[in-house]
């Protein structure tokens, strides 16, 4: 079980949150542009990141806002938590991860 | 529920109007330890779901009519007959007495969306909602605890504080009304199961304790 610090409600389990996939995905600037690879791209397509994941978390049953966090996907560890719209802040990234052999990323 | 004849309602339809959990009410009394846990359903009561900036003019507005809106997580505003209960940074509950209606002869949902006027945000009757339970007694923190999540000492969830969080798996709003009182807000279509897992969690208490 994971304490996630709701920045409005404070240390709340994990089962009061919902997830909401990778943060900072930009919506198209111009969608009718796209030909479908591009679309399906933007609707589907995530990073699948070993380590410091930028994520969108939903406190459901609580406050019911939303708001960024910054968790490391091997160790689950929480590394920050901030404001929709605003930057990703920066870490030491990925200094936790242990590289099996042979990875590239 | 108490006092029903009392009150006359909107084309008669106040007298079948029957409370989520009324069909546990036997039940609640029988199960329930005086002197050690009491749990029973509460009256009916008027609630207004209130979504306004606080710190805007509308927002002043709302809180002039509920006296104050709470400013954080936890915090209960307005007075001992119509309470504010904080449930997002721009989402509240009131909660009256029951004759605070306006079908009943009260003016709360009214003035509360004259209040607000034309501006952003919005005021809905909620009265059907959520029901109410009454919990007390000194072993009621205990009973919670079996599946609430939330630190229930006094010295963090204080009298006068309400928190949303989740009771036996069930999203509720948790008021602590006095030192071993508490009322908790489940939504209508819970309130059956709540009812009889808060039965089932008071249970133990009519035993005597084993060493």
């Amino acid at each position: 079980m994971l304490l996630i610090s709701c920045p409005n409600c404070g240390s709340r389990d994990e089962t009061e949150f919902h997830y909401g996939g990778q943060a900072h995905v930009p919506y198209p600037e111009n969608p009718a542009g796209l030909n479908d690879r591009e679309w399906a791209e933007f609707l589907f397509y995530r990073d699948n990141t070993k380590g410091a994941f930028a994520e969108r978390w939903l406190h459901s049953t609580g406050c019911r806002q939303w708001f960024n966090m910054l968790r490391d996907t091997v160790t689950y560890d929480i590394q920050a938590i901030y404001p929709m719209g605003t930057p990703r802040p920066a870490t030491a990234a990925a200094t936790s991860v242990i590289a099996p052999e042979g990875a590239t990323k | 529920m108490a006092n029903t004849a009392a009150i006359n309602g909107i084309n008669g339809l106040r007298d079948i109007r029957r409370s989520p959990a009324s069909h546990l009410a036997a039940a609640l009394e029988a199960g329930s330890i005086q002197g050690t846990v009491v749990l029973k359903e509460g009256p009916f009561q008027t609630m207004a779901g209130v979504r306004v900036d606080p710190r805007s003019e509308e927002g002043a507005r709302i809180a002039a009519v509920a006296r104050s809106l709470p400013a954080r997580c936890g915090d209960v505003g307005g007075t001992d007959r119509v309470t504010v209960l904080w449930l997002g940074p721009s989402e509240f509950l009131v909660v009256a007495p029951e004759e605070a209606h306006d079908s009943l002869g009260g003016d709360l949902i009214g003035s509360l969306v004259a209040a607000l006027g034309e501006a952003p945000g919005q005021v809905v009757d909620l009265s059907a909602n959520r029901t109410t339970f009454e919990l007390s007694g000194p072993r009621a923190r205990a009973a919670l605890e079996k599946g609430c999540a939330l630190d229930l000492h006094p010295r963090s969830f204080t009298v006068g504080t309400a928190l949303s969080t989740e009771i036996g798996n069930i999203p509720v709003v948790l008021q602590k009304t006095g030192e071993e009182s508490f009322r908790l807000f489940p939504r209508a279509s819970f309130a059956d199961f709540l009812g009889r897992w808060l039965l089932d969690a008071v249970r133990e208490f009519a035993s005597p304790e084993v060493p």
